[in-house]
């Protein structure tokens, strides 16, 4: 653990992507494997499943740290933070000294620690942590409280950790990331394979490294003759890998998530595939020969249930785009073009659940522009180039693959909630609720987190201190006084929201100085998009 | 004995105001900052140290010095200042008069520091305490080990190592630390430098200094600025740097994070949540005043958990006390 935390601290303390690489690589070659597995488990992405409740962890720290509820309370409203505030707070209590006991390893925390106290009792878990909390100094406290909310979170990038851990190993990133995809668990064992120099027997579900696409921000002409580029529908899904090896069949998501019993009706399509084959595409709620918005799919993966009724509504699909294993080859490193055709073979006639994602025919740059005019009627995200020399790579490298997205839909809407954001802008009102006027009344509409720069940030969370009309826990009502230009992806219907509709991926566009919130759109403006968007 | 005026703290019975806010006839200053000893009062009356760092900023004004320790006579009451550990210079004003003995702390910390004397903890009837940093999320580790981490971190840093930090008080103290541990030069941006030269002539002994002046690059090298220097043209002249803020407020970690420095050193001149309660109990003083920072938390602790009758003093400011 102790080690853990000066990894921690190390890679907190720069900004330097070298730096942060030869910190985990040292760590890397330091470590125990075992210790070594769960580092990697949380420097990609990896979390534990919330083993205590924030409300009881800042019950027991307030009690720990001997402070009255209201200083804990106005202790938190400045950390912005709870399992740092606690770990200051019970700082300052022991007056920074902290007890000689032994640090455990990482691993041994955890697994015999951390994991048994998701069943105990609450009584034995305060016990445990009260105990972990005067063995550990401050930075290991601030680490523990996160494991055990299952909020730990490292600066740096998946692609980063994996880059140390092959250079630690000498292997190729490629490699290592292929070995860490799907059903990874961090064990001793586990790490050790990870970097042996052969392969030891490979898990049959593993899926690949998704090749992911970068956004075109320059004109498509700079890009060269497009004859040499595979024009595509970019569909509005869930992005996925059909694994068919050893008798089973696995269905991945980008996030690695298994969600092959998310999807049986797909499972026609899956039972015709050959033994040894690996497609990448895209799930879709598929109607009619038509993909349906991303809303219907959306309503069905919220389900825990998936009844005969769902099934008939959101039929799903699956649009293949890619053939990365046939006959048990790994067939990565062949162009675009020669696994586009094995594809089309492959896929042709077997279902009518899966087909193959067609070539957008445009002729020239100019066409292809007015074909993707047409995006948003055709319930789809805009246009994929992809090089037809390129190779099935891995992360997002710029250059062979690109989306070409339709420009996003943007209303102009005006604060009136604010509460404080996550991580390091913990301290700062930075989750933002936007309203648009129904009638006298504003309604809210969305939420947008990203969009402002830290200028701007600063200034707004002074104001939004400066004019809180009223508060509600963390979230605050503010005067009804900023317009900000937002912009989103898609719009729906809604239930569950009280403006009846529901945008998604909205983010802030600018924040309008020059207009005043009598100026803002009106809900009417936002319900007229939906039929836009069919 | 003292009262809330639209000037700031105020002394009816010796006439005069502590560290007004606007021009009076006559102001008592704890310390040199410009948050306490603004121009345009008609006297003042401070340290000999305070008087000379502020020689330039209150021009021509009267000022009359008392030494640490010293008493004088103002008006029906009798006035001493006393050392406050904040910086060179600064005091806590006791004043004995017939409503008993007042101290107001003015700034101050517990923790050693070379560049002044110590804080003189003095008993007294009432305690006028700041309480920037009140609130158990602050406590300062030991300083010695800070300068120690100041100059591991310049000295294994190839590029330019701009240390931010406030160009009176924190500046020195640092240059002081560092003369401890480190015979190299540190180089400083113009603002830092008058005020070196006046604790140098008081006999403190701060590491030798460079003008940064027109010098480019000093790739290797520490730098010492003003916070006001981030970002600006001035910076150019360094190609390649990292950037550090020394500040209690870095004690709370998204702080560095989101004003962008690679490295925070949790270094202030105010006293942490320990060092108030220590204060204040050692003054044995039966009512305590609170201001700046967080006062209100402090006067309800005060209240609550000591069983001190406390109340809030002067006007409410904003709770980042060595920032910008």
């Amino acid at each position: 653990m102790r080690r853990f935390a000066a990894l921690y601290d190390a890679l907190d303390s720069t900004n330097s992507t070298n730096a942060k690489v030869a910190a985990m690589q040292a760590y890397f070659a330091e470590a125990p494997p075992g210790d070594a597995a769960w580092a990697l488990f949380f420097l990609t992405g990896g979390r534990l499943k919330r083993l205590i409740a924030p409300r009881l962890l800042a019950t027991w720290g307030c009690e720990r740290a001997r402070v009255p509820g209201w200083l804990f309370e106005e202790s938190f409203g400045l950390a912005g933070d709870l399992a740092e505030t606690i770990a200051l707070l019970v700082d300052t209590e022991r007056n920074g000294h902290s007890a000689p006991g032994k640090t455990p390893p990482l691993s041994r925390l955890i697994e015999d620690r951390l994991l048994p106290l998701r069943d105990a009792p609450e009584e034995q878990k305060r016990r445990a942590v009260i105990e972990l909390w005067d063995a550990l100094d401050r930075r290991e406290i601030f680490l523990l409280d996160k494991l055990l909310t299952g909020e730990l979170r490292v600066g740096v990038s998946g692609t980063l950790a994996i880059r140390a851990l092959a250079q630690h190993a000498g292997l190729p990133p490629a490699v290592v990331a292929h070995r860490l995809m799907g059903s990874w668990q961090p064990s001793a064992a586990a790490f050790a394979a990870l970097i042996a120099p052969e392969a030891a027997e490979t898990d049959a579900s593993r899926p690949y490294p998704f090749f992911l696409a970068s956004q075109l921000e320059e004109e498509p002409e700079t890009l060269g003759d497009p004859a040499q580029w595979l024009v595509e529908w970019k569909w509005d899904g869930i992005r996925a890998q059909i694994v068919r090896r050893a008798g089973g069949v696995f269905l991945w998501s980008r996030g690695e998530e298994l969600i092959t019993d998310r999807f049986p009706d797909l499972s026609g399509v899956w039972a015709t595939l050959p033994e040894g084959t690996v497609l990448d595409g895209e799930v879709l709620a598929f109607s009619g020969g038509a993909p349906m918005p991303f809303s219907v799919l959306q309503r069905r993966i919220g389900r825990q249930k998936l009844s005969p009724k769902i099934l008939a509504d959101a039929p799903a699909a699956f649009m293949a785009y890619d053939l990365l294993e046939l006959g048990r080859a790994d067939l990565r490193g062949q162009p675009l073009s020669e696994r586009r055709e094995k594809l089309a073979d492959l896929v042709q006639g077997r279902s009518e659940r899966l087909s193959l994602s067609a070539a957008v025919k445009g002729g020239s740059w100019a066409e292809l522009r007015e074909l993707r005019k047409q995006a948003r009627e055709r319930g789809v995200e805009g246009l994929m180039l992809k090089r037809w020399s390129s190779p099935y790579r891995h992360g997002r490298p710029r250059g062979d693959w690109w989306k070409w997205k339709i420009e996003p839909y943007a209303i102009d809407a005006v604060l009136v909630y604010a509460q404080p954001g996550h991580g390091r802008r913990a301290t700062l009102m930075t989750d933002l609720t936007f309203a648009l006027w129904d009638g006298g009344e504003l309604v809210p509409v969305a939420k947008a987190y990203s969009g402002l720069t830290d200028e701007e940030i600063d200034r707004l969370d002074r104001w939004i201190r400066q004019h809180t009309i009223e508060r509600f826990g963390p979230v605050r009502s503010v005067e009804p006084v900023h317009v900000f230009e937002l912009h989103f992806e898609g719009i729906a219907e809604s239930t569950r929201h009280r403006s009846g509709v529901a945008v998604r991926f909205p983010r802030i566009a600018r924040w309008r100085t020059d207009k005043k919130p009598q100026d803002a759109d009106t809900l009417q403006t936002l319900r007229s998009l939906i039929r836009v968007a069919r | 004995m003292i009262v809330d005026s639209e000037q700031g703290l105020f002394c009816p019975d010796g006439g005069f105001h502590l560290d007004p806010l606007l021009p009076v006839e006559r102001a008592v200053l704890t310390h040199a900052h410009g948050d306490h000893a603004r121009a345009g009062s008609g006297a003042y009356l401070c340290t000999p140290e305070t008087a000379a760092l502020l020689r330039r900023r209150l021009g021509d004004a009267s000022i009359e010095t008392l030494r640490q320790g010293e008493r004088r006579v103002v008006g029906s009451v009798t006035v001493s200042l006393h050392p406050a550990g904040h910086m060179l210079g600064s005091a806590q004003v006791r004043i004995e008069g017939r409503a008993g003995v007042w101290v107001v702390s003015g700034d101050y910390k517990r923790e050693p520091d070379p560049s002044c004397a110590p804080f003189e903890p003095l008993r007294c009837d009432a305690f006028v305490t700041e309480a920037s940093y009140a609130l158990p999320l602050f406590r300062w580790d030991e300083p010695a080990a800070l300068a120690r981490e100041i100059v591991a971190w310049w000295q294994g840093n190839p590029a330019t190592s701009v240390l931010f930090c406030y160009a009176l008080g924190k500046a020195q103290r640092l240059l002081a630390e560092i003369a401890r541990i480190s015979d190299r030069p540190v180089w400083v941006h113009g603002m830092v430098e008058p005020f070196a030269q006046v604790y140098r002539e008081h006999g403190v002994r701060l590491a030798e200094t460079r003008h940064v002046g027109d010098e480019r690059g000093l790739k290797g090298e520490l730098v010492l600025a003003p916070i006001t220097a981030r970002g600006t043209p001035w910076m150019k002249r360094f190609r390649s740097f990292e950037q550090a803020f020394a500040s209690g407020i870095l004690r709370i970690r998204g702080t560095r994070r989101r004003r962008g420095f690679d490295r925070g050193f949790v270094v202030s001149d105010h006293a942490d949540w320990p060092g108030l309660l220590r204060t204040i109990r050692e003054t044995g003083a039966q009512r305590v005043y609170a201001m700046h920072g967080h006062r209100d938390a402090l006067v309800r602790y005060l209240r609550e958990v000591e069983g001190i009758d406390a109340a809030p003093i002067g006007r409410a400011q904003p709770a980042d006390p060595e920032g910008d």
